[in-house]
């Protein structure tokens, strides 16, 4: 499924899980295949504030280098370590174990999409 | 061009494995007895032999770098489109110019009343380009466009303290080369993105809503990437310098409009030239570039050091001046493009360089007719120095822009560039300059239509190319995520 509807999304196309007081943040199968095959991704170190929408990494394909954004503001919790020698799994499972960074949610986040008001969002930008 | 088979070329290393001795060169004996270096050094600075170091001919060296040449693509082999890099011809004459002794044989510590002829010569190049850019003056201090985009945000940084005011943020188009973002955040400025206007240009009401006391000002690229005229670009500076800030001009594209326009008249403070770009100096290979930067009144004061001056009939170098930035890079740049670049405009003259910029334009329109219904063109705002088409018809075969370049390869041209500018997805970004013949481009062109047709007919071939070069298709991804860098004896 290319837009699960448990998650929830930003219009820079992350996707948010919470559990408890963290969230769990990736890109959508729509930024990967936008991207291509990333070849490297580069994550915040544990420990960091955050304020919603500042910059968590970078994600380097064959393409492009393109960032992404914390969708909440808060402290990173934890980064998925696989991705330094598996960067692919951000294409081949992007909701699962392409996962990026867990973050423990101190204040108010972005505002956020469901999947339905996603799905408009990426159809209106013409995709 | 002429047929001839190419093979993959082994490595260097590779070659002769068994290590037989060639015994082609010999060294004729020692002035000197010779001594065994076990006899007196300690053994911790001895080695034992290397086994890996190649054991050739001399033939056999020359054949393997010339076969190498030979897989390499070039300028001087066919047309290479490559949208932003403007690869044009670099004439001989310049290079010939730049090899005289009085030039290659100087020193940059001689004193100036040694090196009078160098320093006229750069002095001169900078009156030039003031006349081409309408600018107040020149440095041709810094290495390369990039290097050029921080010494001007550096000046533009220096002129806001001299004033007492401490801007954040400078404001930069989502069309703009990707060193524009990195050169500002380098200078200790925030990038803050301005999304193009349905016709591919900077959107008023965006800028007219960003630019605050917080911002130092706005970097653009004339033309820009989507080779689009900035038309509202004096309206831009009048309203940035209002609210005080700077106009930075990237003048990587200055190819387009060389004696039709002056960036001094568009309202810059301050722009780099590529001189590798317009003024046909050698591209790249991590080798010595140029990318002097001119700059309005305002500027002036805080230009890097050394500066050339010219007093009488004399010419002499600043070291010293309290205003300005400070020196960008040891001595004088890299004299031997500046002198490639003098020649180059010296030869053409001013009408010359018009007519080089009109036929870069004319080129470039002429492959946007050709192509246009072939392949999807987002922006439809008239064409400059280079189209942007993308892949969009193609995809309906499931064929993209890699393989659309990928299969260029097959008909004896270099690819355009793609996937870039990144606003426009799967871009394929084409700029002929003005170098070729228009028989070349018009081969170019046939050459892409001949793989729109095939993108419907047969797009398996597409998506397997190239076929006729000695490689094929390369797995970029395994090279981007494991790359083999040393070669290893087995």
């Amino acid at each position: 499924m290319s837009v699960p509807n448990d998650l929830r999304y930003t219009r820079t196309h992350e996707w948010v899980r919470e559990e408890g007081d963290t969230v769990v943040v990736g890109i959508t199968h729509y930024a990967q295949e936008q991207l291509g095959e990333v070849v490297y991704v580069e994550l915040p170190e544990v420990g960091r504030t955050l304020d919603a929408g500042e910059e968590l990494g970078t994600l380097e394909s064959v393409k492009a280098v393109s960032e992404f954004f914390s969708p909440v503001a808060g402290e990173v919790a934890e980064v998925n370590e696989r991705l330094d020698d598996e960067p692919g799994l951000v294409n081949d499972d992007p909701y699962g174990e392409g996962w990026l960074v867990k973050i423990t949610v101190s204040g108010d986040g972005a505002e956020l999409m469901d999947a339905a008001a996603y799905e408009a969002f990426l159809a209106e930008e013409g995709h | 061009m002429k047929p001839r088979t190419l093979h993959d070329e082994p490595l260097i290393f590779e070659r002769n494995p068994e290590r037989g001795p060639r015994g082609t060169f010999r060294l004729p004996a020692g002035e000197v007895p010779p001594v065994d270096p076990r006899a007196t050094l300690p053994a911790e600075q001895l080695r034992e032999p290397l086994d890996l170091l190649p054991d050739l001919g001399e033939l056999e060296v020359v054949q393997h770098f010339h076969r190498l040449s030979q897989m390499n693509f070039a300028v001087d082999e066919g047309l290479y489109p490559l949208g932003s890099c403007t690869m044009k011809y670099n004439p001989r004459v310049c290079e010939r110019a730049c090899r005289l002794e009085g030039f290659t044989e100087v020193h940059p510590l001689e004193p100036d009343g040694h090196v009078q002829g160098a320093l006229e010569l750069m002095w001169e190049l900078e009156r030039a380009l003031v006349a081409i850019t309408g600018m107040a003056a020149v440095t041709l201090q810094p290495a390369a466009g990039a290097h050029g985009e921080l010494t001007g945000m550096l000046m533009i940084r220096k002129a806001l303290a001299a004033r007492g005011d401490a801007r954040q943020a400078v404001i930069i188009p989502d069309s703009a080369h990707g060193t524009n973002p990195a050169s500002a955040t380098f200078a200790g400025y925030r990038a803050l993105e301005i999304a193009s206007g349905p016709d591919g240009t900077v959107d008023m009401a965006a800028l007219d809503r960003m630019m605050d006391e917080t911002v130092a000002g706005i970097m653009l690229t004339v033309p820009n990437t989507l080779g689009v005229f900035e038309h509202r670009i004096v309206e831009i500076s009048r309203l940035v310098h209002e609210r005080g800030g700077y106009v930075y001009l990237d003048g990587a594209n200055l190819n387009a409009f060389v004696g039709r326009a002056l960036p001094g008249l568009m309202g810059a403070d301050a722009l780099h030239i590529n001189l590798h770009k317009t003024f046909s100096t050698p591209h790249g290979g991590g080798g010595p570039g140029a990318g002097p930067v001119a700059v309005s009144e305002a500027l002036v004061p805080y230009l890097p050091v050394p500066r050339v001056v010219r007093e009488g009939d004399a010419f002499r170098m600043v070291w010293e001046d309290e205003r300005s930035i400070g020196p960008m890079r040891g001595f004088y740049a890299n004299f031997l493009v500046l002198v490639r670049a003098l020649a180059y405009i010296r030869g053409m003259g001013s009408d010359g360089l018009r007519e080089m910029s009109e036929a870069a334009v004319l080129l470039a329109n002429l492959v946007r007719r050709r192509l246009e219904g072939a392949y999807h063109l987002q922006y439809e705002a008239p064409t400059l120095h280079e189209v942007v088409f993308d892949d969009t018809f193609q995809k309906e075969h499931g064929v993209t822009n890699i393989d659309i370049a990928k299969r260029l390869l097959d008909h004896g041209f270099h690819p355009p560039t793609v996937s870039f500018p990144l606003i426009v997805h799967g871009a394929l970004m084409i700029e002929p300059t003005e170098s070729p013949s228009p028989e070349e481009v018009e081969a170019f062109c046939e050459a892409m239509l001949a793989i729109a047709r095939e993108a419907a007919e047969d797009p398996e071939r597409l998506r397997t190319a190239p076929h006729g070069t000695p490689v094929r298709r390369l797995d970029e991804v395994a090279a981007a995520r494991s790359p083999v860098l040393r070669w290893r004896k087995e």
